[in-house]
């Protein structure tokens, strides 16, 4: 097209119409957010403009006749293993707005995913499985600092547990929702994270979008997060939630902050951040009052001060390069929890240079840091709760194997209610209603509809959860944790399989 | 009786409704050649219409009202009220085309037929299990329950 | 209970309808002296221009009255009605008695006293015996005159013209529809039926039919000019036919006066369309508004209040809808009001060339009335705002004035209350 700057010509996506069963009804016309089809009155037909297609498949998954078909444009440059297309057009894109590059959701970059390298046990024979249609399988998770020992004490009715256990959250599977904030996506989207763990006896993260009102009353539910921004963060806020957690980093973007555009920035996400309208949300990279551990265990303290030692605080960091040790800090400090996010973890905005190289995966960090806490005697003082890029139930599984309590989903949440990862979140323009608060959009996430799709994602991930622990022999999720000898690896290097503590498979 | 309830906080404005709808209606049942041949053809049209202001929008057809200003109106007894279904009942036989019960209407919910001096009104998908448009819903805009109306 | 309806007009169906959402059983008894079962009175316009046969005039057919039980009594006409003793007694000297009785006798064709009037050749046009006499002579006739310029009248040419007679319209108002529309809606309405080749004749009234031989010539108007004829249509209103009511001692004013209930002065009573006067939905007291939903509804609720459901009727609204050889009009409500008055204020659109018209009537922050002619597609939503009378803002008024009525202005919890209740407020 004419008018189109020379940046915008060497898209990514084209739209193929099927010419024989579109009928011209419009829904594409109306659901595209992006422009890309439009109603041509000299034509008299929807004409569509590739130049504008991000590949989020809405017109696609709503066409009647499935007239349409989104595919990656073929035009292409040479064969180049070094300067692959996506430079290229990063480079295009740079030298005309001099902009950073923004992206959305979890790095895609081509480097090793672990998960797929381990593979399950399953027992044979000498040790047999159990079916978990006959026998109960425990996936019951506490989350929270477990003590050194135990002791009890003689009374009349028999004996009593005489040690105090600390605040734990009690989840029914070691699934939970990530912390996804709102402004970032949908409130729509909140409601449905409520109630959906609410009805499955789990916790949903607030991110740092603070916490609306109307979602107090699943509070039981409800992790609340105190990120560095401090947004939306007040008392009410701190008592809302049965859990507190301390944003100190996150797995897209380890070292610098968040970021909320100011297109997505409504009434509504003012009022519950107490941010203004228009300006970008911006929250620092450090937390302004935590140069050092001991600043971290002051405000873990105060959190519980505030909260009358009532819920568990834990601290959510990335996965860096020196993850373990500052882990065993963190646990340390006083956390209940450490919540580590790897690079792979999903953003709503994130520069796409920092979300692609930097941060290392959940897997090696997960391995070494509870191998680390193991090491040091301190691993029953806190949870590790792992997140970035938990796929399907086998995942979980490898995850609980490597050491992780529990895991957090936030993309697989966000698949579940219709995302395609088009990576276009900082946009706003969302046209599945997930990364947006804009009116019209944000209508396309019905909260009840959204809520059972979450719900039954957790539920069936959860039965497969049993399936391969009675596959394992295994009837309860306790018998899982850390157990690395339920793992076997494939085309690993000997440095990995020492970081993960895993044996080759066939060794 | 059950209806269709329209909810619109949730209403997407896709008009996914109105092409199923139409399909339903159509004599071929299938949603292409309704719309290549038989919409513009016969002047086959959707009982459902989507309305928009702004952001906001809804889809609507007949309420089945349980007091029809419709039925009160005909002239022909085209329109009845069928007391056992709790449906307003449409015979385009017997219809005059006089439009009584376009202007009696007070929802707006029916409109002339492009073609025929005829009436176009939900008839809520006699035959169907489930309203053509209620399943065709994706954002499960529209509800089919008893909601003790009658 | 014994339920007895005098009249077979639609308001009976309403009231039968009514009676039996409340009460399945009562027997119900309508007594009519017309000889056929309740049919579409303003069909006989249809009928005489050819355009439907006799067999679709009927509004239910007999599954109906089988099924909701009912007992007509047909060419029966009722003498008087005793409301002390509760019984009826038929020209023929039966006697039926009640518990609730429901007096729909509808109106009569209004004859003024004129010269020439009396003798054959005079019709009026209100009934299907009407219709049925017309038929029968039109195809011998080449030239009539209909006097009255209003609905029946109007539709009454039509269906002479469709069946080969030169027709002339007189009418003593400065337009046609005078009671529906105003100047510009009437004039739009006479040009089409002037292009069609009926003449209209506006400002005159008919002073003298003249007869030679018995024969009609044609008749004399008021300024003079003559008309020829072979036959007169006589349509100039119609009069609540309230002898029986005001012989029983019940109380009748220009109809038989009821309440919200339907209910007439004697216990028991209840009256309901064209001979009722009853209350109205725009405007204070009570009126005779003969208007076919207005029937159908009054005897609904009278049905109903006759079967114990004291529902309060919700007064009678003016509405009509006419065609004219293709061109749509239709008239709500208070289309007319004093020009004087300064609580209304009218809003009307003309597009000669599209020769579409609006008008619209508010009075304070509602919408009272509303007269389309050509584009009547929004009728209805027109109708809902004057009916649930939604008080409007400077902005809600514009988006009328401009034709884009929409029910997405209606207030939130009238909309959710009337299309998603229940489902609607659902909490976060």
């Amino acid at each position: 097209m004419a008018f189109t700057p020379i940046s915008k010509k060497y898209h990514d996506f084209q739209v193929v119409r099927d010419k024989d069963a579109c009928i011209n009804c419009q829904v594409c016309v109306r659901q595209c957010s992006y422009g890309v089809h439009t109603w041509d009155e000299n034509r008299k037909c929807v004409v569509h403009d590739n130049s504008k297609c991000v590949g989020c498949h809405r017109c696609e998954a709503l066409c009647p006749t499935d007239a349409l078909l989104i595919q990656e444009k073929s035009s292409d440059f040479k064969a180049n293993a070094c300067w692959r297309p996506e430079f290229i057009k990063y480079i295009y894109k740079q030298a005309e707005t001099g902009g950073v590059l923004l992206t959305g959701m979890g790095s895609p970059v081509n480097i090793p995913v672990y998960w797929d390298r381990l593979l399950l046990d399953a027992s044979q024979v000498t040790n047999p499985s159990i079916d978990p249609l006959r026998e109960p399988m425990e996936l019951t998770t506490f989350i929270g600092s477990k003590p050194d020992s135990l002791t009890f004490e003689k009374t009349p009715e028999g004996p009593k547990l005489a040690t105090k256990i600390g605040p734990q959250l009690r989840i029914n599977s070691p699934i939970m929702f990530s912390a996804m904030s709102f402004g970032s996506i949908n409130f729509n989207l909140h409601i449905a994270m409520a109630r959906a763990a609410t009805e499955l006896g789990i916790f949903y993260n607030t991110g740092e979008g603070g916490l609306h009102p109307s979602l107090y009353k699943y509070g039981a539910n409800t992790i609340v997060q105190v990120a560095s921004g401090r947004f939306g963060v007040h008392r009410d806020y701190l008592n809302a939630g049965g859990g507190i957690e301390i944003k100190i980093g996150q797995g897209a973007k380890p070292g610098i902050g968040g970021h909320l555009p100011g297109e997505k920035i409504t009434a509504k996400v003012s009022e519950t951040r107490m941010v203004p309208l228009g300006s970008d949300a911006i929250s620092p990279a450090p937390h302004h009052d935590i140069y050092s551990i001991e600043d971290l265990l002051q405000l873990i303290f105060a959190l519980k001060e505030a909260s009358q030692y009532r819920v568990p605080v834990g601290v959510k960091i990335a996965a860096v390069h020196n993850v373990a040790a500052i882990a065993s800090g963190i646990v340390r400090a006083g956390a209940d929890y450490v919540a580590i996010d790897g690079m792979r973890g999903g953003t709503g905005a994130a520069p796409g240079m920092i979300r692609d190289n930097v941060g290392i995966p959940i897997e090696l960090a997960l391995a070494a840091v509870d191998q680390r806490l193991r090491d040091e005697g301190i691993r029953n003082q806190a949870s590790v709760i792992a997140a970035g890029g938990i796929r399907c139930s086998a995942d979980v599984v490898k995850a609980i194997a490597l050491g992780a309590d529990a895991v957090y989903i936030g993309t697989a949440a966000l698949l579940a209610v219709g995302c395609t990862l088009c990576a276009r979140c900082y946009t706003g323009k969302c046209p599945w209603g997930i990364a947006t608060n804009d009116p019209a959009l944000a209508k396309r996430q019905n909260p009840n509809k959204a809520a059972k799709q979450m719900a039954n994602l957790v539920r069936a991930w959860s039965h497969e959860i049993e399936e391969m622990l009675g596959g394992m022999g295994l009837n309860s999720i306790e018998s899982l944790r850390g157990n690395r000898d339920k793992l076997r690896a494939v085309g690993l290097s000997q440095t990995e399989l020492d970081i993960l503590g895993v044996r080759h498979a066939g060794a | 009786m059950k209806k269709v309830y329209p909810n619109k906080e949730v209403c997407i404005g896709c008009h996914l409704c109105e092409v199923a709808c139409l399909t339903a209606h159509s004599k071929s049942r299938d949603v292409v050649i309704a719309y290549k041949e038989e919409k513009d053809a016969q002047g086959l049209s959707p009982c459902k219409n989507v309305i928009h202001d702004g952001p906001a929008c809804v889809a609507l057809s007949c309420r089945h009202c349980s007091e029809p200003a419709c039925v009160a109106a005909c002239i022909s007894g085209a329109l009845t009220k069928n007391r056992e279904t709790g449906r307003t009942e449409y015979d385009e036989e017997k219809c005059v085309g006089c439009w009584s019960c376009l202007m009696a209407c007070p929802f707006g919910s029916i409109r002339r037929h492009p073609i025929k001096e005829k009436i176009v009104k939900c008839d809520l998908c006699a035959g169907r299990d489930i309203p053509a448009c209620v399943e065709v819903c994706p954002n499960w805009a529209l509800v089919y329950e008893d909601r003790g109306e009658k | 209970m014994k339920y007895l309806i005098i009249g077979n007009g639609v308001a009976s169906l309403g009231a039968i309808e009514g009676i039996r959402v409340t009460d399945r059983e009562g027997a119900i008894t309508v007594i009519s002296d017309e000889p056929v079962p309740t049919y579409g009175r303003p069909l006989i316009s249809y009928l005489l221009a050819g355009k439907i046969g006799k067999e679709r005039l009927a509004l239910r057919d007999d599954a109906f009255y089988a099924a909701n039980k009912v007992t007509l009594k047909l060419a029966t006409k009722v003498a008087k009605i005793d409301t002390k003793a509760k019984a009826v007694t038929t020209e023929a000297g039966e006697v039926v008695a009640y518990d609730k009785l429901l007096i729909a006798t509808g109106g009569v064709p209004f004859r003024p006293p004129m010269a020439g009037l009396e003798g054959e050749g005079v019709y009026s046009f209100t009934t299907f015996a009407h219709a049925e006499a017309l038929a029968e002579v039109a195809g011998r006739v080449k030239k009539a005159v209909v006097i009255g310029g209003g609905l029946i009248g109007l539709k009454a040419a039509e269906s002479l013209f469709d069946r080969g007679v030169a027709v002339s319209i007189v009418e003593l108002a400065p337009r046609v529809l005078s009671m529906a529309f105003d100047d510009k809606a009437g004039k739009i309405v006479s040009e089409r039926l002037g292009k069609i080749g009926l003449k209209v004749f506006c400002n005159v009234s008919a002073k003298e039919i003249k007869r030679e031989g018995g024969k009609i010539k044609g008749v004399l108007l008021s300024d003079g000019a003559f008309l020829d004829a072979d036959i007169v249509v006589v349509a100039i209103g119609v009069i609540p036919a309230s002898s029986l009511a005001k012989d029983a001692g019940v109380k009748v004013d220009r109809g038989i006066l009821v309440d919200d209930h339907l209910a007439a002065s004697s216990p028991g009573v209840y009256a309901a369309g064209d001979v009722a006067q009853a209350p109205d939905m725009l405007v204070e007291g009570t009126r005779v508004v003969p208007i076919w939903p207005n029937a159908f509804n009054q005897g609904y609720y009278a049905g109903k209040n006759m079967a114990g459901d004291a529902s309060s009727y919700h007064g009678g609204l003016a509405m009509n809808s006419i065609s004219f050889y293709g061109l749509a009009t239709t008239s709500v409500g208070l289309v007319n009001p004093p020009a004087d008055d300064a609580g209304f204020e009218v809003h009307d659109v003309l597009n000669p060339e599209a020769g579409t018209y609006r008008k619209l009537v508010f009075q304070g922050d509602r919408l009272v009335g509303c007269v389309l002619v050509g584009d009547i597609d929004s009728a209805g939503l027109y109708t809902g705002f004057i009916r649930f009378k939604f008080p409007l803002d400077a902005a809600a008024r514009q988006k009328l004035i401009d034709g884009a009525p929409s029910i997405l202005m209606w207030p939130e919890d009238f909309f959710d209350e009337n299309w998603n209740p229940v489902g609607a407020k659902e909490t976060v």
